[in-house]
């Protein structure tokens, strides 16, 4: 490590408790209802907080704003007590009417929220959102039935539903602050700057500086104020993870959003104390458009997936210690974990594809693109791919890379044949993950449709045995596997460089760590 | 030269219209849209969302609204950066980058006009084939490969500046001198060129033979010609320098506009692509002009061009 003459962040922190904290990019929104992003979420927990809180470690709801709740027999109808002492940065209490107001707020169709479909699970909400019902008619399943009780009614019995509470679609946004600044059903106002901004998280954000830094300062009216240590945290948005690597070696940052897989070698071999693998809930892999040929025919998607060898990928190509899609759901998700179906089985892929070939009279397989993102990583999964095709398959694979809204317009458009995709959970629960090869599901995009899929997902939606829910979502996977619409390739890994004196930093599946159990220390625990 | 300066800003006014249509129509004609994200949106949802911004009206509506509102002085919201207006988000870059652009540009003068005055004098020498040498390795050295290299020496190995921000002065020091280095080394070429060129001619035998000291040729004489490249070369190169650079911002962590420029381009961030540009067209023709000016007021010749 070298070091600077002057104390750098790392050392005063542990006198002045900044944490100085990696944040990758710069955040398109700070509003709880229109943010869409990892790095959102990681400024606007600081600053905002529901229902319910998060355990560090487990990410288990604990008591948020709510101090206690009941759930009825059917898993319907749940209900929160406010505490009494929950306040607003500002000093206002915190109320059950709040959190009507915010849920009508990011449901209003008007303010064209990305997440407000998190919200669906509350009873009616879908018929407010996306059916043009007023919000009296439509009846939305969240009532205040004092200033400190609020019931929330849902659609079907949720397993998870307080998980889901923890993300940032269902926090409170303040009222009064919302309606001065007129932005109830508009983007883009100025009510997220500092000083204007009112939360009711451990933190208040205390200055903004567009890609420079954001930082947020101890909140005195947080109601568990005696918990939180830190005094500041300051978020530094630093795309280039080269530039974030050095800023930690210098002693700038705790902690690193990412690290640049060219570097994880090295740093294993030299830090291997400060270099940090995480399990992360997410799943990267390729989509089949099943609209064209060749990909049309079943037998070519298992040929290719049963031709991919995931073990070599992840050992020999992006070795940061993921592990192999051998199914599509992460292992462990919410106690979730499919049967391994995605298997590497070259004869038996060389078997099918020559079966298409005679069967549609073809003496070799058309010329097929590949497209990806452009970035260093995707381009040598990709090449590995093409490589292990060739030798396995004997087809010939061309490679096209695009910058990033032409590949999403491309996507979207499904103009192409094999293209990269990559899903990050937004709960810890399958449905995050299953849900989208639903037939009408927005990221599908591959053109598969079953409705014995769906049928087993509506199943699953109302089924509140988790047992008989797991062999529904197993028996959903062992679709996805027999009709192989997509190629799944491995489970993403979060690999982060970290201070040791960060303490209370535990690794959960969805990288969320609540910040007031953060302290910073030398030594041991 | 009031009459020229006011001919010259009334030049300005078509260009300035020609780049923000260019620029205007080929953003759009670029595929996806700023709200184009991974995570898909259902179709009437992105619809309102665009409507929010107005990106529902036909493109030539769009286009007139854009130009009316610019010569009220709006460049219009981010809609990358939320809440934020184009133009206060390049009110605060701006003086970043130009900070970091004079320090440059400092360091690339400090550096670059004595090498090439020296290099001149001792034409031929070794001095003048080592100078030369270390100013074509400058020129050829990328600044993404400069920038980490003097953060190993200054920051990992000495540990005597900061590898990153643009906080204290201390930060200042390592960004400034890699974007100062390769204008220093361009600037010591073109010096040491202009200034051969002119030691040839026969005003400088002139003063010579009159007796005038060699410190008075070079400093009342030869340099006055001597330098018209540097200058011809210094007003596009300091409208490129304060305007911020990419790399350099990237390398270090600055909050400059170079940094909103490229990305606005990727993030389809439409309003922050034209007003940068056109903030960057503006210094570019304003540089210009100073630059013409001053040579003017060089070389009088030039004042009838």
């Amino acid at each position: 490590m070298s070091s600077c003459t002057a104390p750098n962040n790392v050392e005063q922190a542990l006198g002045d408790k900044i944490l100085h904290f990696g944040l990758g990019a710069e955040p398109q929104y700070l509003d709880p209802h229109l943010a869409s992003s990892v790095s959102a979420h990681n400024v606007i927990i600081a600053l905002i907080e529901g229902l319910v809180s998060e355990d560090p470690k487990t990410l288990k709801p604990v008591p948020g704003v709510a101090e206690r709740w009941e759930i009825s027999e059917d898993g319907l109808v749940y209900t929160f007590h406010f505490r009494k002492n929950a306040k607003w940065s500002n000093g206002d209490p915190v109320t059950a009417n709040d959190f009507v107001y915010s849920y009508r707020r990011i449901l209003n169709p008007n303010l064209a929220s990305q997440y407000a479909s998190m919200l669906h699970g509350l009873k009616n909400a879908r018929r407010y959102h996306r059916e043009g019902t007023s919000w009296e008619e439509a009846n939305v399943g969240v009532v205040a039935i004092d200033e400190h009780t609020l019931q929330l009614t849902l659609e079907n019995p949720t397993p998870y539903f307080l998980e889901l509470l923890n993300h940032y679609s269902w926090f409170p946004a303040h009222p009064p602050t919302i309606e001065k600044f007129d932005a109830f059903a508009k983007q883009g106002t100025s009510w997220t700057r500092p000083g204007n901004y009112v939360g009711n998280g451990p933190f208040v954000l205390s200055d903004h500086k567009v890609n420079s830094v954001i930082e947020v300062t101890k909140n005195p009216n947080y109601w568990d104020a005696d918990t939180v240590s830190l005094n500041k945290i300051r978020f530094y948005p630093i795309e280039s993870a080269d530039t974030e690597e050095r800023a930690f070696r210098s002693g700038f940052l705790h902690l690193t959003q990412t690290v640049s897989p060219d570097r994880i070698d090295y740093l294993k071999e030299n830090y291997p104390d400060l270099i940090h693998f995480e399990s992360y809930l997410g799943t990267y892999f390729y989509r089949f458009n099943l609209d064209k040929a060749p990909f049309d025919d079943v037998r070519v998607r298992l040929a290719f997936n049963l031709a991919t060898d995931r073990k070599a990928i992840v050992e020999k190509v992006t070795k940061g210690g993921q592990t192999p899609a051998v199914c599509f759901t992460p292992p462990e998700t919410g106690g979730f974990t499919p049967k391994a179906r995605f298997k590497f089985d070259p004869d038996k892929a060389k078997a099918l594809l020559q079966d298409y070939l005679n069967d549609k009279g073809l003496k070799s397989f058309p010329k097929i693109e590949l497209k990806y993102n452009t970035s260093e990583g995707h381009k040598k999964v990709a090449e590995a791919l093409q490589g292990m095709w060739k030798e396995n398959l004997g087809v010939e694979i061309q490679l096209l890379n695009m910058e990033w809204k032409v590949f999403l317009s491309t996507i979207a458009k499904r103009d192409f044949s094999i293209a990269r995709a990559g899903w990050i959970g937004d709960y810890v629960d399958a449905n995050t993950f299953l849900h989208m090869w639903r037939t009408e599901d927005g990221h599908n995009n591959t053109g598969w449709s079953n409705a014995r899929y769906d049928e087993l997902l509506d199943l699953a939606a109302r089924e509140s045995n988790a047992t008989r829910r797991f062999s529904l979502f197993d028996e959903c996977e062992k679709l996805l596997s027999e009709h192989a619409p997509i190629l799944p390739i491995y489970f993403y890994v979060h690999v982060t460089l970290r201070s040791p004196t960060v303490k209370g930093w535990h690794p959960t599946l969805l990288d969320h760590h609540p910040y007031k159990y953060v302290r910073l220390l030398k030594g041991k625990e | 030269m009031s009459k020229f300066i006011l001919l010259r800003i009334l030049q300005a006014i078509p260009t300035l219209l020609v780049i923000a249509t260019l620029t205007f129509f080929m953003t759009r004609m670029a595929p996806g849209g700023p709200f184009d994200s991974e995570k898909n949106i259902p179709a009437e949802i992105k619809a309102k969302l665009e409507s929010h911004f107005g990106l529902d009206k036909p493109l030539h509506e769009q286009y007139f609204l854009y130009l009316q509102n610019l010569l009220h002085g709006d460049l219009g919201p981010s809609f990358k950066y939320m809440g934020w207006e184009v133009s206060e988000l390049i009110a605060k870059a701006f003086p970043v980058s130009a900070q970091l652009g004079l320090l440059s540009l400092g360091i690339a003068l400090l550096l670059g006009l004595p090498t090439g005055i020296i290099a001149a004098l001792r034409k031929n020498s070794k001095y003048d084939y080592l100078l030369m040498t270390i100013a074509m390795i400058g020129i050829c050295l990328p600044t993404f490969v400069l920038g980490p290299l003097l953060i190993l020496i200054f920051s990992s190995w000495l540990g005597w500046l900061p590898p990153l921000g643009w906080y204290a002065l201390s930060d200042m020091f390592l960004p400034s001198l890699t974007l100062g280095l390769f204008y220093a080394a361009y600037i010591a070429r073109l010096t040491r060129a202009g200034m051969l060129e002119t030691l040839n001619q026969d005003y400088i035998r002139t003063a010579r033979a009159k007796g005038a000291s060699p410190l008075r040729v070079i400093s009342r004489h030869a340099l006055k010609g001597g330098l018209l490249p540097v200058v011809t070369f210094l007003g596009p190169a300091f409208a490129g320098l304060i305007s911020g650079s990419f790399i350099i911002e990237s390398i270090f962590f600055i909050p400059g506009l170079g940094k909103f420029f490229v990305t606005a381009a990727f993030n389809r961030d439409y309003t922050m692509v034209l007003g940068t540009v056109l903030f960057y067209a503006c210094l570019i023709i304003i540089l210009n002009l100073i630059v013409d000016v001053i040579q003017a007021t060089l070389d009088p010749r030039s004042r009838n061009l």
